[in-house]
Formats: structure tokens, sequence, C-alpha cells
């Protein structure tokens, strides 16, 4: 398992994506630039952290989807190459078109930051294990997913919404929506087989017990184990 | 050297009727603090204005190369509509 961590300017959230991949999950860990056009070759997974990317101009990822990289990524992901978008990770994945439906403005227009539980509520790559119900942080404006009732339909029928926020003890109900998400959405699935991930909570800020718990870690985890070859 | 003339045009995007706007709703809660009665929704957009060389392109082509630049950039289409015009 080779990992690429994309940096865009404006983001912040990469070095604990770094220190999770390479310290944590013992995976080697290359960071490449916004301007770079190509991945580096050997890349299994490619990471895109969270922040601000372009200072969220526009909209949330809106000026990141032209950046130079995109083209490579866009490409690895259609090769069932493995893409993890973290919070404005997933949004930019959104406006690239790599996952369907967009981000908006969270419902009580708080910018929430604080722990939230989520439930494993479809298998893949990233989440091998349904019902499982993890703590992670999430730190967000514009977190609240949205898309057509057809998409919503889609994801459901097709095993595609990974992640919904929920209680402590894996309830998926309104009180526990800390944005207003349709579906209380907080990660799904794209691409040929699963391969990309989006969510808005952090797995990288809670993945050793330094940071006060390590559910996130599960998630690198499983994607390090999906990679190894049978 | 004169410099090319140019063309102002104008993109009005919105967000869909049926997206929940809580900028709009905290706007229109704050009018009704400063005593503004009667202000039953508000909704927030943003007005985009371009100033584009004028290469003798046509009208209809021009109007083109807006909705381009809207579908592409200027708006998301999955949660947002838009209105171009030229002035």
């Amino acid at each position: 398992m080779h990992a690429t961590v994309v940096l865009f300017p404006g983001i912040n959230a990469d070095a604990e994506m770094v220190r999770t991949l390479r310290d944590v999950c013992g995976v080697t860990t290359d960071c490449v630039s916004h301007t770079a056009t190509e991945l580096p070759r050997s890349t299994d997974l490619v990471a895109i952290p969270g922040g601000f990317s372009y200072g969220d101009y526009l909209r949330c990822g809106a000026i990141a989807k032209v950046a130079p990289i995109l083209d490579a990524i866009a490409a690895h992901a259609k090769n069932g190459g493995y893409v993890l978008g973290v919070c404005n990770g997933f949004q930019i994945l959104t406006e690239a078109g790599l996952l369907p439906g967009a981000l908006t403005r969270n419902e009580n227009l708080h910018f929430r930051c604080h722990d939230v539980f989520v439930k494993v509520t479809a298998t893949g790559p990233f989440s091998p294990t349904l019902g499982d119900v993890w703590r992670m942080p999430i730190a967000h404006g514009e977190g609240r997913y949205q898309a057509s009732p057809e998409v919503l339909e889609d994801l459901e029928d097709e095993g595609r919404i990974a992640l919904r926020y929920s209680t402590a003890t894996g309830d998926v109900i309104d009180a526990a929506n800390p944005n207003g998400s349709a579906m209380g959405i907080a990660g799904i699935y794209g691409g040929p087989r699963k391969n990309i991930l989006g969510l808005m909570p952090h797995p990288e800020r809670m993945s050793d017990l330094l940071q006060g718990g390590d559910d996130g870690r599960r998630l690198f985890d499983a994607v390090v184990a999906h990679a190894q070859p049978l | 050297m004169k410099p090319a003339a140019s063309i102002r045009a104008t993109v009005i995007v919105r967000l869909k009727p049926e997206v929940l706007d809580p900028q709009g709703t905290a706007v229109q809660r704050a009018l009704g603090r400063l005593g503004f009665q009667g202000v039953k929704n508000v909704r927030i957009g943003k007005i985009v204005e371009l100033e584009i060389d004028d290469d003798g392109t046509s009208a209809a082509d021009l109007e083109d190369r807006l909705e381009k630049m809207a579908k592409e950039m200027l708006a998301n289409p999955v949660i947002e509509d838009f209105e171009a015009k030229i002035s």
C-alpha cells in the first residue's frame, strides 16, 4: 500500500492525514502538490485532506476541481484506485463530479466542531463491518449533504451510503444529525468498486489514543487490508 | 494600442427553490428584529459580473459561452439555478 496525500492551498488537515497513514498505519506516504499533473506511479490510495482549499471561494471545492492534479485523481478513481476525501476533500470530490450530490450550508447555520457518532450503513473497502459505530470529530460549516430524490434512492439501493450520523448506540435519528444532511448522510461511496469514499467527519483526527480515541483508525486499517493481494 | 472593446455580462446564481437557505432565514429573522415587518422569506444568491473581450462573437455564441461557464464553474447545477445576461 502506497498513499499519496494531495496538498491544495488552504487545506489544514494534511499533517494529521500524513501522520495517521505513515506513523499509525505504517503506510508509505507521499505528498503531491495541486500543481502536479501526475500521481506517484505506485499510488494505491489518494487522500484529499480537509481545510479550506482556495479559501472556499465561490463554493467549497469549486476552484480545486480545476487544479492540474484533478485529472490524474479522476483517472485513478475511474480505474478503481482508492480515493478518500475528508471534509473539504469530500466537497472537492462532489464538485469534481466524482461523487454525486453537494454539500451545502449547515441547516442551523453554525460551524459545528465536536465529536459525532456515525454508523456504518453500507460495507465497502473503507467500512467492512455493517453496524459499526465510530466516534469521530466534525469541523465544518458546509456539510449538509443534498442530492435529488433519485440520486438518494440510487445511493441507498446500491449500498453506497457508507456512514450515517447516529447516537452512540447506533440509532440513526434526527437528533444525532448535526447539520441537516439528507437521510443523515455523513459519507458516501462512489467509483466502479466503491473505491471512492467521501465523508465529513475526520477519521485522521481520531486515529490514535493520543488524540482521544482511535475509531477513525478502523477506516484506514480497512482500506490497507482491502488493498492486500489475496 | 487601443484596448480591445469589452462586453459586460452578468450571471445571477440562485439556490434552487427546494434547497434550504439557512442564510436567508437568518437574515429574514434579523430584519424582523430591526423592526421591518412582513418580510416572509429571504433567499440569498450571488451576482457574478464578467468583462469579456469583444472579439466579434455573436450574441448567441456569447450566451452559449456564458451558459457553459455557469454550468462548469459559476453555479453548481446540483443545488443552484442561474441566469446569464449580456448588458
